[in-house]
C-alpha cells in the first residue's frame, strides 16, 4: 500500500516538473518567480512602514473585485443610478457588503497610500536610484485621485452632484479655454446624465487600466533597483560569496510571510470599519449623499470627501479663484520633484539633521490640519488657519533645496541595524 | 413636554431653515434598532401617520415582514391597506404634482431620511411642532422653520405653543425659549416621546435594513481574522527563526 502511494506521488512530481519545463521553454515562469519572489532580496530590517505597499495592493484587488460585482447591478443613468445603489443595498444578495467594501475601500486606499508616501519621506525612498519608482508612484496617486473623483459621482446623491459641479467648475476658471474645457469634461452645460455616463466609463474602464499598468511598472522599477530600508543604505553593496546581499532576505518566503501578518492586521481594522461604521460618521459616506441628486437644491455645506480636503483647504486659502487653483495644482504636483529638491545624500531620517525632522513634522501636521480645515464650514478664522498651513506646506518643498544641502547628518552605518 | 432650543432666530422663513438647523439643539433619540417590539410599533405608526403622504419606495413589504418577524397575514392585516402585493415597495397614492400643489413641496421619500438627517434630528423634529396661525398648515416647527408638513401627530401630543424672548445680541429679533403645552393630547408626554422614538427607530431600520445583522457578522469575521492572525504569526516566526 505504502509503496504504491509513494509511487503515485513520485509520478505526479515527475509529471509536474515536466509540465514546468514545458512551460519554461515557452514562457519565463520560473525566471519571473525567481526574479520577483524567491530570489528578490529585500532588507531584513523592514519595519511596519514597509507594509503599506502590500496593503495598497490588497486594497486595489478589493476595489477591482467589488467594483466588478457592483457594475453587474449598477445602472449608470441619472434616472436609475441612485435607485440602483439602493437596490444593491437592499435587494441584491450580499450587495450591501460589496458596496460597503467598495466605499470603505476608497477611503482605505487613500489612508494607506498617504502612509506609504510618508514612508518614502521618512526614509528617503525617492532618492537616487529610486527617482522613477517615486515618480511612477506619484502617477499612481494622480490616477487614484481621478478614479475617486469619477467614482464619487456614480451614486448620484446630492453631494455627488454638487461635488462634481464644484470641481468641474474649477476648470472653468482657467482663462480663455476654461469654459470650453469644463463643457468638454461634462459633455453638457451642467452635470447631467451624459456626464454620469462618461464618468462611469472612465471609472470602470479607462482609469483602472492605467492604474493597473502603473502599479506593474512601479513594482518592476522597484525590483530593478531594489527596495530601500529604514537605514536608507544599499544592501546590494555587501554580498556574500553566492552574490546574495548579506542584509537581505528573499521576498518569498520571508517577506511574504511577514506581509501576510501585516495584511491580516489591516483586514481586521478594515472589517471594523465595514461592519461597524461604514459611513464613519459622515466621513466615508456623507449624510447629504443619501438624498438623490437635485440640481435645484444645493447642500448646505459642500465639501469633498476627506482625502481631497487638504487641497480644497488651499483653494479656500487663496482669495482669487484662479490663483487658488494654481496653488492647489502645484501642491499636488510638487512632490513629483522631491528627488531633486532634496540635496541631502543621507536617505533615512534616522541619520538626518534635526532640521529635516522638524520640517517633516511640520509638513505632516500641516497636511492633517489642512485636511481638517477643508471639512469645516467657511469662517474667517478658518481662512486664516488655511493660509498659515498652506504656507507651511509649500515651505517644506521650497526651503528643502537650501537646508538639505548644508544639513549636518549623522554617520550612516554600512550594514543595516536591527 | 419641553424642548430646549438655543438661539433660534425668528423670521428667517424657509430660506433660513438650513441655517437654523445648525443651531437648534437636538434631543437624543436614544433608539435601539434591536428592539423588535419598538420596530413593530414604529411600522404601525409609520403606515398610519406617514405613508399617506410620504413614500418609502426602496422598502419592500415582504422584506419588512421578515426582518420585523411578522407573518404575511399580519403584514396584510396591519400594514397593507390598499391592496399591494407583498413584494411591492412602500409607495403611496399621492402624485408628486398634486403634492407640490397642496403643500408647496412634495413630501420627501422616507427610505433614507434617517441616514441623511440622523435620528436625533427626526426625533426632535417630530416632537417640535407648535401652533403658528401665520403658517398655511397652522403649525410651525422648532427644527425646520417654516416646514410645509402639518403637525400630523398633534392629537397624540396635544397642541403646543412657542414662548419667545427678545434676543439680547440681535435687537428686534426674538429667540425661541421653549414650547408650552396648550392642552393635553391623547398620550402623556412620556408616552408620546416613546411613540416618536418607535417611529424614528423604524425610520432608522428602513434607512439601512442590514444594520442589525452586519454587526453580528462583523464580530464573526473579525473573530476568524484573529485566529488567522495567530496562525500567520506562528508561520512567520517559524520562517524567520534563522534570520539574525
Amino acid at each position: 500500500m505504502a509503496s504504491t502511494e509513494a509511487d503515485v506521488f513520485d509520478r505526479l512530481g515527475r509529471g509536474l516538473s515536466a509540465l514546468g519545463a514545458w512551460i519554461d521553454k515557452r514562457f519565463p515562469m520560473t525566471k519571473l518567480m525567481k526574479e520577483h519572489a524567491t530570489e528578490y532580496y529585500a532588507a531584513k530590517n523592514f519595519n511596519v512602514w514597509y507594509g503599506f505597499g502590500v496593503i495598497a495592493t490588497v486594497v486595489l484587488v478589493i476595489q477591482l473585485v467589488t467594483g466588478i460585482f457592483l457594475t453587474m447591478n449598477y445602472k449608470p443613468s441619472a434616472e436609475g443610478a441612485f435607485a440602483s445603489v439602493e437596490y444593491i443595498m437592499r435587494d441584491v444578495y450580499w450587495g450591501w457588503l460589496i458596496r460597503y467594501l467598495h466605499s470603505t475601500g476608497a477611503s482605505a486606499f487613500f489612508i494607506v497610500v498617504y502612509l506609504h508616501m510618508f514612508r518614502g519621506l521618512l526614509y528617503g525612498s525617492y532618492k537616487k536610484p529610486r527617482e522613477l519608482v517615486w515618480i511612477i508612484g506619484m502617477f499612481i496617486y494622480f490616477c487614484l485621485m481621478a478614479e475617486a473623483f469619477f467614482g464619487y459621482l456614480l451614486p448620484w446623491g446630492n453631494m455627488s452632484y454638487w461635488g462634481a459641479q464644484v470641481i468641474v467648475s474649477l476648470f472653468g476658471a482657467i482663462p480663455v479655454v476654461g469654459n470650453g474645457l469644463a463643457e468638454w469634461i461634462r459633455g453638457d452645460f451642467y452635470i447631467s446624465d451624459i456626464t454620469l455616463n462618461r464618468f462611469f466609463a472612465l471609472h470602470v474602464a479607462a482609469v483602472p487600466l492605467a492604474l493597473i499598468a502603473l502599479v506593474v511598472v512601479h513594482i518592476m522599477a522597484l525590483h530593478e533597483v531594489g527596495s530601500n530600508n529604514p537605514d536608507g543604505i544599499e544592501i546590494k553593496e555587501y554580498k556574500d560569496a553566492s552574490g546574495k546581499p548579506i542584509d537581505g532576505v528573499a521576498f518569498h518566503p520571508y517577506h511574504t510571510s511577514k506581509d501576510l501578518v501585516i495584511v491580516i492586521v489591516f483586514l481586521i481594522a478594515f472589517s471594523a470599519a465595514v461592519f461597524f461604521a461604514p459611513d464613519m460618521g459622515g466621513y466615508f459616506l456623507e449624510h447629504a449623499n443619501f438624498e438623490p441628486a437635485d440640481p435645484l437644491k444645493t447642500p448646505v455645506h459642500i465639501a469633498p470627501v476627506w482625502y481631497f480636503t487638504p487641497f480644497y483647504a488651499m483653494l479656500r486659502a487663496v482669495p482669487d479663484k484662479l490663483l487658488g487653483i494654481a496653488f492647489m495644482a502645484s501642491a499636488v504636483l510638487l512632490p513629483l520633484f522631491l528627488p531633486w529638491l532634496d540635496r541631502c545624500r543621507v536617505k533615512s531620517i534616522r541619520y538626518r539633521s534635526w532640521i529635516y525632522k522638524i520640517a517633516l513634522a511640520v509638513f505632516a501636521v500641516s497636511f492633517i490640519a489642512l485636511g481638517y480645515l477643508g471639512m469645516q464650514p467657511p469662517t474667517q478664522p478658518i481662512y486664516v488657519l488655511c493660509r498659515i498651513f498652506t504656507i507651511l506646506y509649500f515651505a517644506f518643498f521650497i526651503t528643502m533645496p537650501f537646508y538639505s544641502r548644508v544639513e549636518k547628518t549623522k554617520p550612516v552605518p554600512t550594514r543595516v541595524t536591527s | 413636554m419641553r424642548i430646549t432650543v438655543a438661539a433660534l432666530l425668528l423670521g428667517l422663513g424657509l430660506a433660513g431653515a438650513a441655517h437654523a438647523e445648525g443651531e437648534a439643539r437636538l434631543d437624543s433619540a436614544n433608539t435601539n434598532i434591536k428592539n423588535m417590539a419598538s420596530l413593530q410599533r414604529g411600522a404601525k405608526y409609520f403606515v398610519n401617520y406617514c405613508l399617506g403622504c410620504h413614500s418609502a419606495k426602496y422598502v419592500r413589504y415582504n422584506r419588512l415582514a421578515e426582518d420585523l418577524q411578522i407573518t404575511e397575514q399580519q403584514l396584510v392585516d396591519n400594514l397593507m391597506f390598499t391592496g399591494e402585493h407583498a413584494s411591492d415597495t412602500m409607495a403611496n397614492a399621492m402624485r408628486p404634482e398634486d403634492a407640490t400643489r397642496w403643500f408647496g413641496v412634495a413630501p420627501p421619500d422616507l427610505s433614507l431620511i434617517a441616514r441623511s438627517r440622523g435620528t436625533d434630528y427626526l426625533y426632535t423634529y417630530l416632537r417640535g411642532f407648535y401652533v403658528d396661525p401665520s403658517r398655511p398648515t397652522g403649525a410651525n416647527n422648532v427644527v425646520l422653520r417654516g416646514t410645509a408638513m402639518p403637525a400630523v401627530l398633534w392629537e397624540l401630543q396635544g397642541p403646543q405653543r412657542a414662548v419667545f424672548h427678545a434676543d439680547p445680541e440681535h435687537p428686534g429679533q426674538e429667540v425661541l425659549e421653549r414650547l408650552e403645552q396648550i392642552r393635553p393630547g391623547e398620550l402623556s408626554a412620556a408616552q408620546f416621546d416613546e411613540t416618536v422614538r418607535d417611529i424614528v427607530n423604524f425610520l432608522d431600520y428602513i434607512g439601512e435594513p442590514i444594520k442589525r445583522d452586519r454587526e453580528a457578522l462583523g464580530i464573526r469575521v473579525i473573530g476568524f481574522l484573529l485566529v488567522f492572525l495567530l496562525i500567520a504569526y506562528l508561520l512567520k516566526k517559524e520562517i524567520w527563526k534563522d534570520v539574525h
